[in-house]
C-alpha cells in the first residue's frame, strides 16, 4: 500500500460545526483538511431557520459584516393552532433593530460556501465530492479516515458530519439512535419579491419575520411549523418527532402535512402568489443533554448536529450557534493538545469542559427536561385546541345575552383542564 | 402539491448504484409496522402489489429517518461523495 497522506486535523463534514473548526485551526497555522461528501459545502444542509448572533461573537468577532445573512429579525410571532382558530402572540421590539442586530434567518446552500471561503482564505484545504467512509484505527486510538478509498492519517478527526453521525457511531461514542431523540423536518422555499415580503408582514427595509406554530396542524403529533422571511424568499416548514410519527394511527405522510398547513388560512394569505423552489427535509436532534454522545475519544472530537448540540424550548429554537461555538471550542481543544502533542481521551476531555464552561452546555443544562416535557401530547392537541376556542367563546355575541366573562372563563377552564393539567402547569415551573 | 411535484424542484445527481438496501424477504416476513412508509418526507418507499417494500432511492433527500424508525432490516448509507440531492437554498 501506498504511503497514506498525513495532516493534523481531518475535519468530516463542512457544515457550520466543521468550518468554524477549520477556521480557528487554519487560522492558528495548523494543516486542516475538511472532507465534505457534497458538491459543495452546504448542497446537503438544510436550517428552518434562523442563526442568533450574540452568543457568537467573541468566537468570530470580526465575521459578520460580510456574511451573506438573509433578514435581521425584528419581529417573532408564536401561533397556538385549534381546529378553525388559532391565537397568535405577536412581538416587536425596537430592541430588535438595534445593531448589532440579534438574529438573521439564514439559507445554508448560501451561507456554508461563503464560511468555507473564509475558511479556505485562512488556509484551510476543503475537498468536496467525497464520502468519508471509515474511520482508521491504531491501538485503541483513531489514527486518520478513509474517503473515496483513500487513507488520510491525522493527529485528530474531527466528526462533523451532522445529525446522523455515521462517525460517532463507527467511533463507538453514541447511545444508539432511539425515534424519540429526533424529529424530522420538511420544508419548502417559496420565491416572493423582497417589496412583498416586507408589505405583507409589516417590514422595514431588511427586516424580517420569524413564526412558530404549534397544535392542530401536527395533529396531535409532537413538533410544529416555521416560518422565516429571507430577503427574496420564505422558508416554511414543518417538524414532526419520529417516534411520533411512527405511532401516528392511521399512518401520516410528513410531505401531506406540509400541504395542509400551506392551506390553513393562518398561513396561506402569507405565501399567496409565491412559486416554491425548493422542498428539502432534515433530521433535528431532540434528545437534549441525555441523549448526547461522548463528545470526545481517543483521537476523536464530536461537534454540533453530531454532538446532539440542539435546543428546542418551543419558544426558541437553536442549533447553528451551538454548531459554530463547539467548532471553536475544538479548535481550542485541539490547539492545546498539539502543544502537549497528546491526543488522548485525558487531553481531549479538555473540550468537554469548556463546552460545559460555555453557552452551550450551560443551555442544554438548563433546559435538560424539556425533551420529555415537550413528549406531552396534550401540549399539541389539547392545550393549543382549548386556548383558542376559550378566546373565541370570550368574543363571541350570540342571540342570547352575554355571560359574565368569569362565567366563561371558568367553565372553559373546566373543559380544558383536569388533574394532568396541574402535573402539567408543575412541571412548566421546573423548566 | 404531488410529492414527485415537490421533488421535482430539487437538483439531484443520480448514482448508478442505490445508496439503500433491504432484506427483502426478512422486511416482508418480520416487519408488520412498515414505519418507511410514513416517516419519509420523500416517498422514497412505497408499497408493491404483493406487500413488498418498492424503493425509489433517486429523491432520497439524506435525511435518515428511515434508518432511525426501521429495526429490521434497512442498510443505509450516505450516497457517495458528488451524488444524491444537491439543495441551491438549503
Amino acid at each position: 500500500m501506498a504511503e497514506a497522506e498525513k495532516v493534523e486535523v481531518v475535519i468530516v463534514g463542512a457544515g457550520l460545526a466543521g468550518l468554524a473548526c477549520a477556521y480557528h485551526l487554519a487560522a492558528a497555522g495548523l494543516e486542516v483538511l475538511v472532507i465534505e461528501r457534497g458538491d459543495f459545502p452546504g448542497s446537503k444542509n438544510v436550517t428552518g431557520g434562523r442563526l442568533y448572533l450574540h452568543p457568537l461573537r467573541r468566537f468570530f468577532p470580526h465575521l459578520w459584516e460580510e456574511a451573506p445573512l438573509e433578514r435581521h429579525v425584528t419581529k417573532e410571532r408564536l401561533t397556538a393552532m385549534g381546529e378553525g382558530s388559532s391565537v397568535t402572540v405577536e412581538l416587536s421590539s425596537e430592541r430588535f433593530k438595534e445593531k448589532p442586530y440579534h438574529s438573521h434567518t439564514i439559507l445554508r446552500a448560501k451561507f456554508d460556501p461563503w464560511l468555507a471561503e473564509r475558511a479556505a482564505e485562512k488556509g484551510a484545504i476543503i475537498v468536496p465530492k467525497s464520502r468519508v467512509d471509515d474511520l482508521l484505527w491504531q491501538e485503541g486510538r483513531v489514527i486518520g479516515i478513509v474517503a473515496s478509498e483513500a487513507e488520510i492519517h491525522a493527529d485528530v478527526v474531527v466528526a462533523a458530519d451532522g445529525a446522523l453521525s455515521f462517525m460517532v457511531e463507527k467511533a463507538g461514542l453514541g447511545k444508539g439512535r432511539k425515534p424519540r431523540d429526533y424529529a424530522v423536518g420538511v420544508k419548502e422555499v417559496i420565491e416572493l419579491t423582497s417589496g412583498v415580503i416586507e408589505e405583507r408582514f409589516g417590514l422595514g427595509d431588511g427586516e424580517g419575520a420569524a413564526q412558530l406554530f404549534f397544535g392542530s396542524l401536527t395533529e396531535g403529533m409532537f413538533g410544529g411549523g416555521f416560518l422565516y422571511t429571507n430577503i427574496d424568499t420564505i422558508s416554511l416548514g414543518v417538524v414532526v418527532g419520529i417516534n411520533a410519527l411512527m405511532e401516528k394511527e392511521p399512518g401520516f405522510e410528513l410531505h401531506r402535512l406540509l400541504d395542509s398547513f400551506k392551506e390553513r388560512p393562518e398561513v396561506k394569505p402569507l405565501i399567496e402568489g409565491g412559486h416554491p423552489v425548493e422542498y428539502s427535509a432534515h433530521i433535528v436532534p431532540e434528545g437534549g443533554l441525555e441523549s448526547m454522545p461522548q463528545v470526545y475519544g481517543h483521537g476523536i472530537l464530536v461537534v454540533g448536529d453530531a454532538a446532539g448540540l440542539a435546543l428546542n424550548t418551543g419558544l426558541i429554537v437553536r442549533g447553528m450557534d451551538f454548531a459554530l461555538a463547539s467548532g471553536a471550542l475544538a479548535a481550542q481543544t485541539i490547539m492545546e493538545a498539539k502543544k502537549r502533542n497528546d491526543f488522548s481521551p485525558a487531553s481531549l476531555s479538555r473540550y468537554e469542559e469548556l463546552l460545559k464552561e460555555s453557552f452551550v452546555l450551560k443551555g442544554l443544562e438548563t433546559f435538560r427536561e424539556m425533551p420529555r416535557f415537550l413528549q406531552n401530547p396534550r401540549l399539541f392537541n389539547l392545550y393549543p385546541q382549548a386556548l383558542s376556542e376559550s378566546l373565541e367563546r370570550l368574543m363571541w355575541i350570540g342571540e342570547e345575552p352575554k355571560e359574565k366573562i368569569s362565567t366563561t372563563l371558568w367553565r372553559e377552564a373546566r373543559r380544558a383542564f383536569r388533574l394532568s393539567a396541574v402535573r402539567d402547569l408543575l412541571r412548566v415551573w421546573r423548566i | 402539491m404531488s410529492i414527485d411535484a415537490k421533488l421535482a424542484l430539487d437538483a439531484f445527481k443520480i448514482d448508478e448504484e442505490s445508496h439503500i438496501q433491504i432484506d427483502e424477504m426478512r422486511c416482508k416476513e418480520r416487519c408488520q409496522t412498515r414505519y418507511c412508509l410514513y416517516v419519509c418526507p420523500a416517498q422514497v418507499y412505497t408499497l408493491g402489489q404483493e406487500g413488498e417494500i418498492l424503493i425509489r432511492y433517486e429523491g432520497c433527500l439524506e435525511c435518515g429517518a428511515c434508518t432511525i424508525a426501521c429495526d429490521t432490516t434497512l442498510a443505509w448509507n450516505y450516497p457517495r461523495g458528488g451524488f444524491g440531492v444537491q439543495y441551491r437554498f438549503g
